[in-house]
């Protein structure tokens, strides 16, 4: 059943303001959640001031910013800055995204910093993702072929090679499953657009020679059809991609093979 | 209490990270929750339909007495709104069965049939009252 509020120790309260460094003339607020395991307490919400005269273009470039001259307790993940690992998706200005790849510029007023959505939180911008990658598992994401393997590549064709094309790019940051509602409600059953996505990218793989058991593990009320194309996922992909398309294209299979 | 990824006990239960109380909604997804909203819309109103139905068939002083409620300002009112939420259902319906048949998911083409459906809530709305009320002769 789906709760529209926060449970009582994941209620946000108001945090610590650090003021803008004296003769900085270009300032920008950085409004970041924070959740120290350690400390027992609720979540809060820190503000961070910063000069923009003195820091790189993007988000990520601010976070790191304020965690090495502000406050070293301020903890997220980053890996290659550049949007192809992943780590650093969070929530930023009310939408998921990378923060490497999203510029301060773009964000109007005070930049709203929050871990992904309707995740357990290990620390601060930091959740746990553990379900995530389990549910990844259970569309067994590799290649599985009963013929026996050939002496070389299995070779395709460019007409079977392009449709893996807006598939294989995903690089699994979860900005699309955390944006989506029905994920929000039902992730514990609902395997959410990114491992759908995944299904679909191995669905469509002429390689592969599961198709039918693949889609009769999806064939069911929650797993699958609790999309119900809120659209929030393609909105939010960092990479351009279309989960909720992937959805609709496995839907389609499922009614054609009938 | 809570055990942590290490298995060990955890007396600070993780939170949950804030959802709709952060995320700011994009078109799609409010005309995705109206679809929604006016599909519980349209089944009380089918009820209302029922009931005008079941006092016809009981007389006419029942049938004067509820068609007499929506008559009434009240009444008009919910009329209005469940005919807002049938042309919207319906068109956002057919919408539906274009995304079934894997077309129109591109965010820019999504973007514009959901304002096509809007665009035909509205003018079908107007048509139908306009209509209703010049026959009717706002009796």
């Amino acid at each position: 059943m789906a709760e529209f509020s926060l449970p009582a120790n994941s209620k946000v309260h108001a945090g610590k303001a650090w003021p803008a460094p004296s003769g900085a003339r270009r300032t920008k607020t950085f409004r970041i959640y924070r959740w120290d395991p350690d400390k027992g307490a609720n979540p809060q919400v820190d503000s961070y001031t910063i000069d923009l005269d003195k820091t790189a273009p993007m988000v990520l470039d601010a976070l790191i910013k304020i965690k090495n001259e502000i406050d070293p307790t301020l903890t997220f993940r980053r890996s290659c800055r550049e949007g192809v690992c992943g780590s650093c998706a969070m929530n930023i200005d009310g939408t998921n995204t990378l923060a490497c790849t999203k510029a301060i510029a773009d964000c109007e007023g005070d930049v709203k910093i929050y871990p992904l959505p309707h995740m357990p939180v290990i620390k601060d911008l930091v959740p746990d993702l553990t379900q995530a990658y389990a549910q990844l598992r259970s569309v067994e994401p590799w290649l599985k072929s009963e013929t026996p393997p050939p002496d070389r590549e299995r070779p395709q064709s460019p007409a079977e090679r392009q449709k893996l094309d807006g598939l294989w790019e995903c690089i699994l940051c979860f900005c699309c499953s955390t944006s989506c509602p029905s994920y929000w409600w039902n992730g514990d059953r609902y395997l959410g657009p990114a491992i759908l996505l995944q299904a679909y990218r191995w669905i469509a793989d002429t390689r592969d020679e599961a198709t039918g058991e693949r889609l009769d593990n999806l064939e069911d009320p929650f797993r699958l059809y609790r999309c119900h194309t809120i659209m929030n996922c393609t909105k939010t992909c960092p990479k351009g991609l279309n989960p909720a398309k992937a959805i609709g294209e496995i839907k389609k299979l499922m009614v054609a093979r009938k | 209490m809570a055990a942590d990824s290490k298995g060990t006990a955890n007396p600070h239960p993780r939170p949950l990270s804030p959802h709709l109380q952060v995320y700011r909604l994009p078109m799609l997804a409010i005309l995705s929750i109206t679809h929604r909203a006016t599909g519980v819309g349209l089944a009380v109103g089918t009820l209302m339909l029922v009931c005008w139905l079941v006092a016809a068939a009981n007389g006419e002083a029942a049938f004067n007495s509820v068609n007499g409620f929506l008559g009434s300002a009240i009444g008009r009112l919910l009329l209005f709104g469940w005919s807002v939420a049938l042309f919207f259902h319906l068109a956002n319906g057919i919408r539906h069965l274009f995304w079934d048949a894997v077309m129109g998911f591109e965010i820019r083409s999504a973007e514009n049939s959901g304002w096509a459906v809007i665009a035909f809530t509205a003018v079908a709305t107007l048509l139908a009252w306009s209509i209703g009320l010049a026959v009717a002769g706002g009796n």
